[in-house]
């Protein structure tokens, strides 16, 4: 039996558990079911398909919308391209360019047999697999030799717009110490139903998620890490329309870390719950297989709503998060799951409230590497409290052992990140860090105390919670409002006529080959 | 660096406060002293610190002290410095544009809105074009409000409706149609390339075409809208920093009644 430092029942918390399971389980027999647009084009790239055509429409997505317009997208991409690898004995990139060319049409070919089918995509599937293997060993093999930094991992944010001047900053911030370096996307992004090509030099708040940028900047982390002897994690967002392209993308690049919710993207950029469960399915599937550690979201519920009321939504979130990651043959150790340090700071003993519940989120996921979020909603412009807000979230970072500590900015709500103000905020959490590391086997907390009573009543209320969603299931939660106080219909948002119902043909091997697999 | 914890220098300049030629205040009248902090592309060392000192002389200060210098990266160098301002302002001139009204708290201002208006007033509220923060929105409008201030939602005499995030210009104009808007709010986070500029410049050219500008009350809102900003780009009103929903309410109510709308 796990000892408790707050006295948590794990009881309480195995029947929380099979609460969160009964509502992933749900999901995922609706998921089956269907594919979407974006599990398509991923499956375009995963076969090799890349580039754009004269207008810059992604070769993806001109195979896609071709399947789609003809209203036969439920046989899925790997039905109609391995027919026509066996028909013309072209590769997938070439018949790509045919369709684009207006002198391909994958439909019409006469249908071979599905052994035939299968065989001719077998080499492209399985250079892709052994691609993503590859680099996964390329990531292991550099832990194992320059080594990583200890946890919690110091994960900062470059957001310059500009790629080269991304990687100028996310090298002066690893050779300050940073752990991780997530270069945030471009404000606008997640609501593209494709992704950009090439290198970019233009966005507003962030950088756009592309191919060749991913390449770009994993090749400047790894001269750095090995400058500075330390393996340098790169994180980007698999969230958004484009939420399984982008996980392939940053599988086949080496990418380390993808912010990657089930739920996110339905709550804060209104994409519609159906598509986004869906394409939550197969990212998590890629991520799984390419050692990617996903990060939830959780977090952003308590920018909207009140981060002390409804700290227990972030743990039922946290709990319905990691069952749809096992679902996905995600392990434990590759889960970043999300909670937040964003409470009033004029709130009575805040900190005592916040430490007890990062306590209880780390022994109720002791293998998960947690990410947790810094204060913004009450970072003021006042730089000189927010850069206090800021330690006091790192001393809970280190007492609780958190996973990835998003590092808080002084300089929160008033422009991205100077590069100045990146080297104050990873000297404060360096400073902490060593200065109280063992605190957190020092100290254990008082029977009936704020800590203890804190974290049971935020269990509690999560456990009440997961089991009135059991009878409603998730679908209808979030149209209730549950999670962030965010209403979203089951038939609303963005996205929805990208989903298509699967047909007897379909087929997708990269599910059996990548799913729980290394 | 530390020699100067007690300052020997002589302060024989004039220590009366004049408001006609104000300077910053370290601990006296007039010493003008400013704490500064920056970075220069230059690797640490002794020319770096005499190049911040020469900047920051250039930029107006006296006796420029570098207390802090570290090189961040290879080639860049970051400072912590301090001098005396030699400029001074006129104070006793300034005129900033603010916006009209008296601001009440959430019961009188439902309090004015039953005894003047005598129906509750719609407020439809969004954060347009690309910007996805809901921060500020959600401030101004939901039930809990923000720093002590109850939100919009809570009064018992507005009618408001927060569309969210990321709402494009034609939707939001869509909705306020629909919901019969007496009153539109536009909130703006990402700044960055004058994106909000553009934003907003859009909306109230949308809105002039469909004939509907003169039809609405129009306010924005975010930390780095002013309402001389705000003015400029044809909006009624704007609430940057430290605006709560009761600036917001107490404006829209005043300016209501003030247009003669019922």
């Amino acid at each position: 039996m796990q000892k408790s430092k707050i006295g948590l029942d794990f009881e309480k918390v195995a029947h929380a558990r099979g609460a969160a399971k009964k509502i992933a389980d749900e999901v995922q027999d609706f998921v089956g079911n269907y594919t979407t647009v974006a599990v398509e084009r991923t499956i375009c790239r995963l076969l090799g398909i890349d580039g754009i055509d004269e207008n810059e429409v992604p070769l993806p997505n001109v195979v896609v919308d071709e399947l789609k317009s003809k209203g036969v997208l439920g046989n899925g991409v790997m039905f109609f391209m391995g027919n026509a690898i066996a028909e013309t004995g072209k590769t997938p990139q070439e018949i790509a360019d045919q369709i684009s060319a207006g002198k391909l049409d994958i439909t019409q070919l006469p249908v071979h047999k599905k052994e035939e089918i299968e065989a001719a995509l077998n080499p492209y599937i399985n250079a892709t697999i052994e691609k993503i293997r590859a680099r996964r060993q390329r990531r292991e093999n550099y832990i194992n030799t320059i080594g990583e930094g200890p946890k919690p991992y110091l994960y900062i944010i470059v957001a310059t717009g500009n790629i080269y001047e991304d990687v100028v900053q996310a090298q002066a911030g690893a050779r300050q110490g940073a752990d991780i370096i997530a270069v945030i996307r471009t404000t606008g992004q997640s609501l593209l139903d494709y992704v950009p090509y090439g290198a970019t030099t233009e966005g507003f708040g962030g950088t756009f998620a592309t191919q060749e940028n991913f390449r770009i900047m994993r090749k400047a982390l790894d001269e750095v890490g090995e400058e500075v002897g330390r393996y340098i994690r790169l994180c980007n967002y698999c969230s958004g329309l484009c939420m399984p392209e982008i996980a392939a993308m940053g599988a086949l690049e080496g990418l380390d870390v993808m912010l990657n919710d089930a739920l996110y993207g339905i709550l804060f950029r209104d994409i519609n719950m159906q598509r986004t469960l869906i394409d939550q399915y197969f990212s998590r599937i890629i991520n799984g297989f390419a050692g990617v550690i996903i990060n939830t979201g959780e977090d952003n519920y308590l920018t909207t709503a009140d981060a002390y009321e409804e700290a227990h939504t972030v743990l039922a979130s946290d709990l319905i998060n990691e069952q749809l990651a096992f679902a996905a043959g995600l392990p434990e150790e590759q889960m970043g799951l999300g909670h937040a340090f964003e409470m009033d700071p004029q709130l009575e003993n805040g900190f005592l409230y916040e430490l007890a519940q990062a306590q209880m989120l780390r022994e109720i996921f002791p293998n998960a590497p947690l990410k947790y979020m810094p204060p913004t909603k009450f970072m003021t412009g006042n730089i000189f409290r927010g850069h206090i807000q800021d330690a006091l979230f790192n001393v809970i970072g280190q007492w609780t052992h958190q996973g990835l500590q998003l590092l808080g900015m002084p300089t929160e709500a008033i422009h991205t990140p100077f590069m100045s103000d990146r080297y104050l905020s990873i000297e404060n959490a360096k400073y902490i860090f060593n200065n109280m590391k063992d605190i957190g086997e020092e100290v254990e907390f008082k029977e009936g105390g704020i800590i203890r009573n804190r974290a049971k009543e935020v269990l509690d209320n999560a456990s009440n919670l997961l089991d009135k969603m059991v009878g409603e299931g998730l679908f209808s939660a979030l149209e209730k409002g549950i999670f962030g106080n965010v209403k979203r219909p089951r038939n609303g948002g963005k996205g929805l006529d990208g989903v298509t119902l699967k047909t007897e043909n379909y087929f997708n091997p990269f599910v059996e080959l990548m799913k729980g697999k290394k | 660096m530390s020699e100067g914890l007690y300052s020997m220098e002589a302060k024989d300049y004039d220590k009366t406060l004049d408001l006609t030629k104000i300077k910053p205040y370290g601990d006296t009248m007039n010493d003008g002293k400013v704490q500064l902090s920056f970075t220069l592309p230059v690797p640490a060392g002794d020319e770096a610190d005499e190049a911040a000192k020469q900047l920051i002389k250039k930029m107006g200060f006296e006796n420029p002290l570098v207390v802090y210098s570290k090189e961040l990266t290879q080639g860049f160098t970051f400072f912590n410095c301090y001098g005396s301002c030699t400029h001074t302002v006129d104070y006793t001139s300034i005129h900033v544009p603010k916006v009209e009204s008296n601001k009440m708290e959430m019961h009188e201002c439902d309090d004015y809105i039953r005894e003047n208006i005598g129906r509750k007033l719609v407020m439809v509220g969004a954060s347009t074009g690309t910007d996805a923060h809901t921060v500020g929105i959600d401030a101004i409008m939901n039930m809990k409000g923000y720093a002590g201030h109850y939100g919009l939602e809570r009064y018992d005499m507005i009618e408001a409706y927060n569309l969210g995030s990321q709402v494009p210009n034609e939707e939001f104009i869509a909705k306020a149609v629909e919901l019969k808007a007496d009153a539109l709010l536009v909130s703006q986070t990402v700044t960055q390339k004058d994106v909000h500029i553009k934003n907003m410049t859009e909306l109230v050219e949308m809105l002039e075409a469909e004939g509907l500008r003169d039809k609405v009350i129009l306010v924005c809102g975010g930390p780095r809208i002013s309402h001389e900003l705000a003015k400029e780009l044809g909006y009624d009103a704007g609430f940057g920093m430290n605006t709560y929903a009761d600036d917001v309410s107490s404006f829209v109510a005043q300016e209501f009644v003030k247009r003669g709308w019922k």
